[in-house]
């Protein structure tokens, strides 16, 4: 019987011939990623555990990005902070990326994929449930909690349950109103928030070979809204086209056997799905836009390690250019990078910058935001009975701020479309 | 772990997510210091919408305010337990407000983990649906050698599926403790 590739790296990094799913195995780590808001506890408990004058397993492989709760006055926000930088400098860690400084990376699952760490085939570990996000490029990636991140920091193994494997092909051209976000709530929204509860998800077909990474990593990174444990896509020429401008590390490249087994297999033809937004108060509860057409909004936000990287902005400058917003909308680039690239990249011979600017956008510099809410001083944080629309991935409850608000999640283009109409619009009517 | 454990139930539905466990605003106290850390018991659940907040009725607060602490100490919750975020604030604020055992329908797995491996609280897997037969209030007993549940209130009796794999863990009292131990660190 042949193997999935998430079977094949989980064997490799657990020192063994072979796994099977169900199967529960100590895997060494190669990347352990944290940030301030899961940083400061994790290091408490490895400090509690292996004392305060240890070392760590291997000061090379932790990454530690600052991006949660950063532009605000809240002093406890800015204490987790300092005590990053404090262990970052007792370890003499080379990859910490401070707040305020040349270093800063922005948003963790996106800084991730920019400084070259997601590499193909190895298996990356993170304090944040949207570390599946690195999983676009052919490696296995997964989200733990503090006391699973301390152990790995002190001994650079974990416990894992080797996942079933559920295979997503996407046929056919994708037509240029749909976007990587529409596909992944087109899953939300036929298996539900625990439809793949401890699976790894597959993504594979035509449409996804066409995608390029930060696009695929939309895909990946909502795998967690499905209760995945890890989402991926197998290298190919784009990964390492990527992978070339930026590092020299030699990768093994892993794909799945055609003889693989899967728990279930799904295929969808691109050409006959839809726009899709996801209503309050769930990332599974679905709808096409052309149903909720209309309906009212009161801001709108496009950011986040899902909706604010390079390729979202490129999204929805084409729809924003020469346009004017008709509700309050935050444009927060995921990376300084970004916000550098929304300074060069041009539509139509126009910065991308100027398009939002003109446009009547509120840019805000890169962080995560009011994705998760954050402290009360957070740009673009739901108040009141806000309603948003938002290119980010979860609209639990009070999921942006206040908890009389709701949130609608969609693509970059729906998102875009609506806020120039001032209401939930499809985006076909600005493209086709 | 004593064989049997008492408590006062708090009913809550399917997908009760982290940020209703533990709204993000929170998760910039420290864990660690005392007197900080009591804040997670205080807002434990502060996230749940009322109507969905102590069923069936719904309204019932988790948390009785001054002492940071709830009178109930046993969940049941429905399917998803836990889903959304990595925080392991979220089983941290349930075991600082008093809670020793969720009893759901199935869980989302990061949060699975975080109450196993930090020793937080039993996370039991019911082989039914509980929240809807169990009212918010209702005196429990669970007896952990059986893997049973018992409503003293109305005298009813459910099997819940046995810990499995992750028993030696909490037995241990959680990962640091196991890996010691089975002799993985020293």
């Amino acid at each position: 019987m042949g193997k999935t590739i998430t079977e094949k790296i989980l064997a490799k990094s657990a020192k063994k011939e072979t796994v099977v799913s169900g199967e529960n195995i100590w895997l060494n780590v190669d990347l352990l990623m944290t940030h301030d808001v899961c940083g400061p506890p994790t290091i408490q408990i490895w400090m509690d555990e292996f004392g305060k004058k240890a070392k760590i397993w291997d000061k090379n492989k932790v990454v530690i990005f600052p991006d949660h709760y950063i532009f605000t006055k809240d002093e406890h926000a800015k204490r987790n902070v300092d005590i990053l930088r404090e262990f970052a400098r007792e370890q003499n860690l080379p990859h910490y990326y401070d707040v305020g400084t040349e270093k800063y990376k922005g948003v963790c699952h996106v800084a991730l994929a920019e400084a070259g760490f997601n590499i193909p085939g190895t298996v990356l570990f993170g304090t944040d449930s949207h570390t599946c996000t690195s999983g676009a490029f052919g490696l296995f990636s997964t989200g733990v909690g503090n006391t699973d991140a301390a152990f790995i920091l002190g001994t650079g193994k974990i416990w894992e349950k080797v996942p079933e494997s559920m295979k997503f092909i996407f046929e056919g051209e994708l037509p240029v109103y749909l976007t990587a976000k529409d596909l992944i709530l087109q899953i939300l929204g036929d298996l539900t928030t625990d439809g793949a509860s401890y699976c790894a998800l597959e993504f594979t077909g035509e449409a996804i070979a066409s995608l390029e990474m930060y696009e695929r990593m939309t895909l990946t990174n909502m795998a967690i809204e499905v209760g995945a444990m890890n989402g991926i896509i197998a290298a190919d020429e784009k990964t390492k086209t990527f992978l070339e401008n930026i590092s020299d590390v030699e990768y093994e490249e892993f794909r799945s056997d055609d003889d693989a087994k899967y728990w279930t297999q799904y295929i969808f033809k691109v050409k006959e799905l839809e726009p899709l937004v996801a209503k309050p108060h769930s990332p599974d509860n679905t709808d096409t836009v052309r149903n909720v057409q209309g309906a009212k909004i009161t801001k709108c936000y496009i950011g986040s390690c899902t909706g604010g990287k390079i390729s979202d902005f490129i999204l929805a400058a084409q729809i924003m250019f020469d346009e004017k917003v008709k509700i309050p909308t935050f444009i927060i680039p995921a990376t300084p990078k970004i916000a550098s690239q929304m300074e060069t990249e041009k539509y139509k011979g126009k910065k991308l910058m100027d398009i939002f600017t003109e446009a009547n956008c509120t840019i805000a510099p890169p962080s995560c935001a009011a994705c998760l809410g954050g402290p009360i001083d957070t740009t673009g944080r739901a108040v009141d009975n806000d309603v948003v629309i938002s290119t980010t991935n979860r609209n639990f409850p009070g999921r942006m701020g206040s908890k009389k608000s709701g949130v609608y999640l969609a693509s970059p283009l729906t998102v875009a479309a609506s806020a120039v109409k001032g209401m939930i619009t499809d985006p076909r009517e600005f493209l086709i | 772990m004593n064989k049997i454990l008492k408590g006062k139930a708090y009913v809550l539905g399917d997908n009760i997510d982290t940020d209703q466990i533990i709204p993000a605003e929170y998760l910039v106290y420290s864990l660690s210091d005392e007197e900080e850390s009591r804040k997670y018991g205080q807002f434990a659940l502060s996230g749940a919408p009322p109507k969905g907040a102590g069923l069936p009725d719904g309204n019932i607060p988790f948390s009785s305010g001054d002492n940071n602490k709830s009178e109930y100490s046993i969940i049941i919750g429905g399917s998803n337990f836990g889903c959304g975020s990595s925080r392991e604030h979220a089983p941290f604020a349930l075991q600082k407000a008093g809670v020793k055992i969720i009893v759901a329908e199935s869980y989302a797995r990061i949060f699975y983990r975080n109450s196993v491996d930090g020793g937080f609280v039993v996370p039991y897997e019911a082989v039914e649906k509980l929240s809807d037969k169990i009212r918010t209030g209702d005196e429990l007993e669970i007896d952990f050698e059986t893997n049973t549940l018992i409503n003293i209130s109305d005298g009813k009796e459910y099997k819940l599926n046995p810990l499995g794999d992750v028993l030696p863990i909490i037995d241990a009292g959680g990962l640091f403790a196991y890996a010691r131990k089975s002799g993985m660190i020293e």
